[in-house]
């Protein structure tokens, strides 16, 4: 395995919804790389646009966003080949069938909790109808059946292969007794066996990347742990990829080897998770740390919380847009001038004032 | 807030032997062919003033026995022993049991246990003002006084963090955390003395996690409330909680107080639990065990111990005889064979 082998490079991603009330800027300016075999965590509230970003990868930005600017570069690689052909795929044709290839099959997706999402308004349009047959669970239809014809999409096997497939990844993901389980409907199912259903599926296919936003937010410890062994285990047989959505800063930090902060559609801040962890930059950073209770010896009797609310997206802050809920705010300085994207020593980067001489 | 000592004082609640079967029915005519064994016969005592943690894996029945305490689910049985003030009357407190009581002495119970539900969308009602859905408890209790009780909803909603003009405005227009606070101000309306918390933060974001977990503690310190706290995320059971139980197929398996449950397991599923916790720490080294099998089925448990197929020390008796629930150390409570001669780790 050589060392940093891109595999998706953002770059200077925007992504804006157009909405009666205005414009929202869910994505903006975002700027990142992703290796072969590596995880790299995106963390965040919700509305940040950690969602989105991921969504864009696969050109699936839901109407009425739109990539406005900025690209999304694929070193894509057959298999076994050392050939890397670049694919700009924010350029590509969204119901294509090149992109479609990709979606599922060489990028692979587990969204949150699969069937509560499942809403009659996603049946129009024939790209968000695929989109939907590839991360969500259809309730009329038998697990393995499903399972087994997105295998079958994309990988070269026979039905029966593709079940014996379906059954294996489901032993895996923790499904009791997986030769009966396949033949269940999906409202035969828990809320946490439906997850790792989709989680079965989206490893199934074998991608060189998997986007995980929020995968285990629903699920139960001891079944997280197992989840996030599997994911462990594919990406060192492999070397998948992995992106890593999450707002749960102890699975990011066991999973990740480098973190991307965002805060209301920027990324506020980058480095390597250990840095991220002992070395936080950006105050929003160090808020977001200090605000989740740890287990262990008790240390305090009241968590650091960060003051305020996420700011209205029609009405971001002048200046920094953290800077009405930032304990380092500076008057004049803060609330005038926006931060850049500054790189302050090695791979950890961050955009805040507190580093720039202004 | 330290625990009281005294262990027999200031028991608020006492649940004893409780249990909830619900029948598993088949067929044209509904015949009950097994039963569910959600709860089942557990027993723990909250303090006045404490919080006690409720924690285990989904569908351990830790909702179910929340429920069945202030009889939205009818005990199968078992007592709670509540101590009331309104049952006594005259400023004096008196020790009742729940299961017994009839509809109308329930209702009196249900000023002085109060609830707050995970889902902050679903749980309030899209039609009612802000004002009108903290007043609904007051209002079905006779409590509501027209000249007074509008002063007492402005004083709670400053109290949980929003603003007077909030009153006038319907759920939809709030964020997620603002209407766990409503949540919050309509629990607390009637001046209950506990409120059971069933996964009350799980569906906020961090930040506003940690703003709601510390108005729960600030609300807890002010009218002295005990809280029974049910989750399924471990850090934030252990932040608030004094005590911690933890249940697994409807039986509680271990209760301690929760720093000395979380350093010093003496159940081994506790062990395991613990181990799985995913620690805000990089550098950490995660050694986790990984339980073999799957939970038990509840309406067919397996013999002895329920735990014993899933349990990497299980030996010959665990799977012949159900182990008691006894206090191993001081406030210290453990059901397991080998708790005495296990050495486990906790976090």
């Amino acid at each position: 395995m050589t060392a940093n082998e891109l595999l998706v490079q953002i770059q200077n991603l925007r992504v804006e919804f157009d909405v009666r009330a205005g414009i929202v800027k869910a994505v903006d300016g975002v700027t990142f790389d992703i290796y072969r075999g590596q995880t790299l965590g995106v963390i965040g509230e919700s509305g940040c646009g950690k969602s989105i970003t991921a969504r864009a990868i696969l050109q699936m930005v839901p109407k009425p966003g739109k990539i406005t600017a900025g690209q999304v570069l694929y070193h894509r690689r057959a298999k076994g080949s050392t050939q890397t052909d670049v694919i700009n795929i924010s350029k590509l044709d969204p119901d294509g069938q090149l992109i479609r290839e990709i979606r599922g099959g060489e990028i692979g997706m587990i969204f949150q909790e699969p069937m509560s999402s499942l809403t009659p308004v996603y049946n129009a349009g024939s790209h968000i109808n695929e989109a939907v047959s590839l991360h969500r669970l259809m309730p009329l239809r038998k697990v393995g059946d499903q399972m087994a014809e997105t295998i079958r999409a994309h990988r070269k096997v026979t039905k029966e292969e593709s079940r014996q497939i379906a059954i294996e990844m489901l032993r895996r993901v923790g499904i009791p007794k997986p030769e009966q389980r396949v033949d269940s409907y999906p409202h035969q199912l828990s809320g946490g066996q439906r997850q790792r259903v989709m989680i079965a599926i989206a490893l199934s296919c074998q991608p060189v990347m998997l986007i995980a936003d929020e995968p285990t937010t629903a699920l139960d410890v001891s079944i997280e742990a197992q989840i996030l062994d599997i994911m462990r285990e594919m990406q060192r047989n492999e070397n998948m990829a992995i992106m890593f959505i999450t707002h749960n800063l102890g699975v990011i930090a066991e999973m990740a080897k480098e973190i991307v902060v965002m805060y209301m559609g920027k990324q506020v801040e980058r480095a390597s998770t250990v840095d991220i962890f002992y070395d936080p930059k950006h105050p929003y950073t160090r808020a977001l740390l200090q605000s989740i209770p740890k287990v262990g010896r008790k240390t305090g009797t009241r968590l650091a919380s960060i003051e305020g609310m996420v700011p209205d997206p029609f009405n971001l802050p002048t200046g920094c847009v953290f800077h009405p809920r930032c304990p380092s705010f500076m008057p004049g300085k803060c609330d005038k001038i926006a931060p850049t994207w500054k790189q302050l020593v090695g791979d950890h980067w961050v955009s805040c004032l507190l580093y720039e001489e202004v | 807030m330290a625990a009281p000592n005294t262990r027999t004082d200031n028991i608020l609640l006492d649940v004893k032997g409780l249990k909830k079967y619900f029948p598993i029915q088949k067929g044209f005519l509904r015949r009950v062919v097994g039963y569910v064994k959600a709860v089942d016969d557990v027993t723990f005592f909250v303090r006045e003033g404490e919080t006690l943690g409720l924690v285990g894996e989904s569908g351990c029945g830790k909702t179910t026995a929340g429920r069945t305490i202030i009889r939205l689910y009818e005990p199968t049985g078992g007592q709670v022993f509540f101590k009331s003030r309104l049952m006594a009357g005259g400023g004096e407190e008196k020790l009742i049991n729940l299961a017994g009581l009839d509809r109308g002495q329930m209702k009196l119970i249900r000023r002085e246990i109060a609830m707050i539900f995970q889902d902050p969308i679903n749980s309030l009602n899209p039609r009612m003002t802000v004002g009108d859905i903290i007043a609904e408890p007051m209002v079905i209790h006779g409590q509501y006084r027209k000249d007074e009780s509008e002063a007492i909803i402005i004083n709670l909603l400053q109290r949980v963090g929003l603003r007077p003009d909030h009153l006038r405005r319907y759920p939809h227009e709030f964020s997620g955390g603002q209407r766990q606070r409503i949540g919050i101000a309509r629990a607390l309306s009637l001046n209950p003395r506990l409120v059971i918390c069933d996964e009350p933060v799980s569906a906020l974001d961090v930040s506003i996690q940690a703003q709601t977990l510390n108005l729960l503690q600030d609300l807890q310190r002010d009218f002295n409330l005990a809280y029974i706290f049910v989750a399924h995320d471990l850090s934030v059971v252990q932040h608030i909680s004094n005590r911690v139980a933890v249940m697994y197929v409807g039986k509680i398996v271990e209760m301690a107080d929760a720093e000395e449950l979380y350093l010093y397991p003496l159940h081994p599923y506790t062990e395991a639990l613990m181990s799985a916790v995913p620690k805000a720490d990089p550098k950490y080294k995660s050694d986790r065990i990984i339980m073999q099998g799957d939970v038990a089925d509840p309406s067919n448990p397996p013999s002895g111990c329920y735990f014993h197929p899933r349990c990497r020390y299980a030996v010959d008796i665990c799977s012949k005889q159900a182990p008691e629930f006894r206090e191993l150390k001081p406030d210290h409570f453990v059901a397991c064979h080998l708790a005495q001669d296990l050495k486990l780790r906790g976090i």
